[in-house]
């Protein structure tokens, strides 16, 4: 077991853990963001730098800091290893020009974006992101496809975060699906006339932190924030049939797998359960899913006229360890 | 749902700069039809460029098929997708100069992957073509130490002679005009790479001759192709 | 100070060839380690020499070799980095084309020193015709018995192949040369694990420039003591500078570390002055990625020592007022030239490379050219100045590969060392010398040609 301190919370954990994972098992506050980091799909990770953070104490052997931030969530830890993540001010910059980086080529178009309200980089831009634009040059701009009859491709909405490739490699056996070109001009894309139509490829849309996935058979474009999700579960021959269903009154708009509190499905559900079953009498329904309520919409935030500052750090509060496990943003107040 | 949108629009209020941005946003909303062609940048953009799959046969010949096979046999066995970069090189040779959707598919089952592995590295690097190319593709440097001896002087003294702007083609479809970085030449600059001769040193009057002297050739046989494979790889 | 190691015998005619290459005494090297010498007494020899990758990082090779993972049961590998690409460098095909079997020589005895039984030579896909030399080289290795199976009689066997890039500086990053010569798209991995231990198909692997290999033959020759002796301080052996720009005799010299920066510049023997009798502007000492210099701090450091061309010399006064060996690009700039002009083309040069991974460097490369180009072509703004520096901060560091930080570098100190330039492009975009060329052209902000 090797012991890891992240923003003055010591944890034991086992060897091999990422930094990314010791803080979600500390939970709370300290958790860095990932926008492409996904535990459940090998080799993802590394590539959006919004978890870097810094390595203040390499390990008791050699207690030297490392000499740039790392990305938390493809650094395993070493025995005595101390890491700073909102209590250092540097990756607390260094987060709020990523989250420029990230934003300069995105449309903003949050307004007539499915995923507004349950979107991660709206999230992060809300909790790191710098007051007004720099960026005054033309944002590059792709056309719509769509990716077979069930989902839709919004290239410009896309971070590049390789979670819907990773997905496509590794559920489905015959991957048609993968990035295009390279530098700023990379772009997400099957070839053509061939379908995204594996029993799982359904799983790109949950995987995909932004809107640029979506899917297509949503039932009247509904707003999430205006929709109950209900775990709900019904026997299937392909995947564990449960699910979040997303209802109103007693309709099913939109299924989903079960996100955790770090956005991640706990389980991938086959397409099957996800595009064709839309009808009440399709699911169990085992009642409503306590969904992380720490999103912008969920928050109430825009209701508020000033945008919050960056997360407090945390030497300037005192915080119980178990207000930190069960406390999402939501409870602190700003 | 009007209240919320204003609320989304608060939430990126500081980011969305300029009031017209709003408003276009504002536009976007009440228009479904422009939301489906996603409208808020349609001055710029880009196309898909695999286009339409022919479903023509296509297969190498003898030779490079031949080339093919020791090629993979460098790699150990199981890894044979590591030839997949040596192979469109010589796709590329076999077919007119570049890499159309049915050659690629057929590179793939050469190697036994699956064709987007191809696409995905033949839109990566840059030597490699999915539209077709004038038979002389002339690459000049552009990069720094080319462009302050003078290599951008060449470079538009080539655009005006051929005619044409960088990356376009001349209508004999003798000659493609491509600007490429670096050549690893930078001590003889300006230079310029056609097909696999370096052309060193250049000045207008070189241009002039080299230019001539490949219209002329071109009105000759080309050489055999399998002498290049043979030679290069 | 012009002693040599690798280019002794360059002016031999026909050295091309393995006769004339073997009369002069090549591939004794190979003989002596082979028959006389273990693995691990070659990589003490190398550790001993002091041998500097010359790729651009300068790591010591020796060190390099003694992590390869012994422990692991799985083949080795070692390939040469050919994908010479970064601006200004032209040294590895000067090598290749003129004495390749210089370098089959070294790639023997280090795959012998590392175990390894296949080595591979990643050449850049624009130089088709090296292929060709290298192949001929390599045929003629094997005809002569020092490659393939039981080389020279011993139990030692050895395939060395060829392999072709398609065109993409970062195909040069260690972990992106690997993933290109597995057929993937060339995306550096996010380390650890090193080469070194998960490589190429998961092995073992080493990765080297074609000079640094190029030195071994010398080093198992003549003793990795010997070879210490060139050079000064940490600095050993020789270096090949690829000279370029507006100078007299550009080329490819062989100097001998502990060479001044000012006797290399100006003597005869080497860059023979700056062209058409004009002053020195700057130079970018070691390959577009490294920090630009003026005049006054390239000739002399901020302490005012004479500067020499090594390691400790060109980097002598940090980020503020030194630069570093890189590569050996030596890039040389007459009083016309426009500083801002050339940060920015060198900025488009990193963006149309980058491989579009990590987010600082996709974005960040893009946005400082778009800024760079507006300045350029007299729309820019006084701002924009402390943007580049902030934007360039931002991605140093902060990416996956270094391509992030040779992308900032030179932004960050042309703007250290000629900040008055840019300012005077904001303000008064006419008044640059340059403006003739400038063709204002068709202010394409955003440049996607491909072809
Ligand atoms: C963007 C980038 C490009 C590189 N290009 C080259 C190159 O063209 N040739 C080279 O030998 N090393 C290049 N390198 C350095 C290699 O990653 C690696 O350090 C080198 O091949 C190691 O060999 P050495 O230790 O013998 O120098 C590059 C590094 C980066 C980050
Ligand atoms: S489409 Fe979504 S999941 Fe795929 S790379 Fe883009 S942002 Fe990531
Ligand atoms: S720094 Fe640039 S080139 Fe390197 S991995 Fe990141 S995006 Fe790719
Ligand atoms: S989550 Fe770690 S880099 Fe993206
Ligand atoms: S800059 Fe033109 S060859 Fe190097």
């Amino acid at each position: 077991m090797f012991k890891v301190t992240i923003d003055n919370h010591t944890i034991e954990v086992e060897e091999g853990t990422t930094i990314l994972q010791a803080a979600r098992m500390i939970g709370g506050i300290v958790v860095p963001p990932a926008m492409c980091y996904y535990s459940k799909l090998k080799e993802s990770g590394g590539k959006c730098r919004t978890c870097l953070v810094k390595v203040a104490q390499g390990s008791a052997r050699d207690p030297r800091p490392l000499p740039k931030l790392v990305a938390s969530c493809r650094t395993p830890v070493a025995d005595g290893m101390v890491v700073q993540n909102i209590t250092s001010q540097e990756v607390i910059e260094t987060r709020k020009a990523i989250v420029e980086f990230l934003l300069i080529n995105h449309p903003l178009d949050c307004p007539v974006c499915d995923q507004a309200g349950e979107c991660d980089l709206q999230d992060l831009s809300y909790d790191n992101g710098k007051e007004e634009s720099r960026f005054e040059e033309a944002k590059r701009s792709f056309r719509v496809i769509d990716i077979g009859d069930k989902i839709q491709l919004h290239m410009n909405r896309c971070i590049l975060c390789y979670r819907c490739v990773y997905t496509a490699d590794q559920l489905t056996d015959k991957r048609s699906h993968g990035i295009l070109y390279r530098g700023d001009v990379s772009e997400i894309s099957t070839y053509i006339q061939t379908d995204v139509t594996n029993d799982f490829s359904g799983n790109m849309i949950d995987v995909c932190p932004v809107g640029a996935l979506t899917d297509k058979t949503f039932r009247f474009k509904n707003r999430v924030w205006f929709l109950n999700p209900m775990n709900a579960n019904r026997s299937c021959s392909k995947c564990s049939g449960k699910v979040t269903a997303w209802m109103r009154g007693g309709e099913v708009y939109r299924i989903t797998g079960r996100k955790d509190q770090f956005g991640e499905v706990e389980e991938f559900i086959c397409n099957e359960c996800r595009f064709e079953k839309k009808e009440l009498s399709d699911w169990t329904i085992e009642g409503p899913r306590n969904i992380k309520r720490a999103s912008v919409i969920s928050q109430n935030h825009y209701e508020k006229s000033k945008k919050p500052s960056v997360i407090l750090p945390l030497e300037n509060r005192t915080v119980s360890l178990d207000e930190f496990k069960n406390g999402s943003n939501n409870e602190i107040q700003l | 749902m009007g209240v919320a949108l204003v609320a989304i629009l608060l939430v990126f209020k500081d980011i969305v700069k300029d009031i017209v941005g709003v408003a276009l946003v504002a536009i976007l909303v009440l228009s479904n039809e422009i939301i489906k062609n996603n409208g808020i940048m349609l001055d710029k953009i880009i196309t898909h460029p695999l286009h339409e799959k022919k479903n023509s046969t296509v297969c190498f010949s003898e030779t490079a098929l031949f080339k093919v096979q020791q090629i993979i046999a460098r790699y150990p066995s199981g890894k044979q997708k590591s030839a997949l970069l040596p192979l469109l090189h010589i796709a590329q040779e076999e077919f007119e100069g570049y890499l159309s959707v049915d050659v690629m598919d057929y590179v793939a089952s050469l190697l036994n992957i699956q064709p987007i592995e191809v696409y995905e590295v033949a839109t990566f690097y840059s030597q490699y073509y999915l539209e077709r190319v004038g038979k002389n593709v002339i690459e000049i440097c552009r990069t720094g130490p080319c462009a302050i001896c003078g290599g951008e002087a060449i470079q538009s003294y080539l655009e005006k002679k051929l005619a044409i702007k960088t990356g376009e083609t001349t209508p004999d479809g003798l000659f493609t005009l491509k600007a490429v970085e670096c050549l690893g030449a930078c001590g003889s600059a300006p230079v310029m790479q056609i097909n696999t001769e370096f052309y060193e040193y250049l000045t207008t009057e070189k241009i002039d001759k080299i230019l001539a002297d490949l219209s002329s050739k071109a009105k000759e046989e080309k050489p055999e192709k399998s002498l290049w494979i043979e030679e290069f790889f | 100070m012009d002693r040599r190691i690798l280019l002794n015998n360059i002016a031999v005619p026909g050295i091309r060839t393995f006769e004339v290459f073997r009369s002069t005494g090549g591939y004794l090297s190979v003989m002596k380690a082979l028959k006389e010498m273990t693995p691990d007494d070659v990589i003490e020899e190398v550790k001993k020499s002091g041998l500097r990758g010359r790729g651009g990082a300068g790591f010591p090779a020796g060190m390099k070799w003694s992590f390869l993972d012994k422990k692991s049961n799985k083949p080795r590998y070692l390939i040469c980095n050919a994908d010479e690409s970064e601006p200004g460098t032209f040294k590895d095909r000067f090598l290749m084309e003129k004495i390749p079997h210089l370098l089959i020589e070294g790639m023997i005895c280090s795959c012998y020193a590392l175990g390894a039984e296949t080595g591979y030579i990643y050449v850049r896909g624009e130089f088709k015709y090296i292929v060709g030399i290298l192949n001929e080289a390599i045929r003629e290795a094997y005809q002569n018995g020092l490659l393939g199976k039981n080389i020279l009689g011993t139990s030692i066997n050895l395939d060395i192949h060829v392999h072709s890039g398609a065109g993409a500086y970062i195909c040069g990053e260690e972990t992106a040369l690997i993933e290109s010569l597995e057929g993937k798209r060339g995306n550096p991995r996010i380390k650890p694990p090193f080469p070194a231990v998960v490589g190429l198909y998961g092995s073992p692997t080493v990765v080297n420039n074609v000079e640094t290999l190029c030195n071994i033959g010398f080093i198992v020759n003549q003793g990795g003591s010997e070879f210490a002796r060139y050079g000064v301080g940490k600095s050993t052996g020789t270096k090949l500078i690829s000279a370029c720009g507006n100078i007299n005799n550009p080329g490819v010299y062989e100097i001998e570390f502990g060479l001044s920066v000012r006797e290399f510049l100006y003597s005869e023997k080497y860059c023979g002055g700056i062209k058409n009798g004009k002053e020195l502007k700057a130079v970018i000492a070691g390959g577009s990625s490294v920090p630009i210099l003026p005049a006054n701090l390239i000739l002399k450091t901020a302490a005012g020592e004479e500067r020499m061309l090594s390691y400790e010399s060109l980097a002598e006064g940090g980020f503020v007022s030194g630069t570093m060996l890189g590569s050996g690009g030596f890039i040389v700039f007459d009083e016309d030239a426009c500083i801002v002009r050339n940060t920015w083309n060198l900025t488009r040069f990193y963006h149309h490379e980058s491989c579009g991974q990590c987010s600082p460097c996709r974005e960040g490369t893009g946005w400082m050219e778009n800024v760079l180009h507006r300045i350029e072509n007299g729309l820019g703004k006084a701002r924009d100045i402390d943007l580049l520096v902030s934007i360039a901060a931002k991605i140093e560091g902060n990416t996956i590969c270094p391509l992030g930080d040779a992308a900032a570098w030179p932004v960050a100190s042309a703007i250290r060392h000629f900040r008055h330039e840019f300012e005077e492009h904001v303000l008064h975009p006419e008044s640059c010398k340059n403006s003739a060329i400038r063709q204002l052209d068709n202010v394409q902000i955003r440049r996607l040609e491909n072809v």
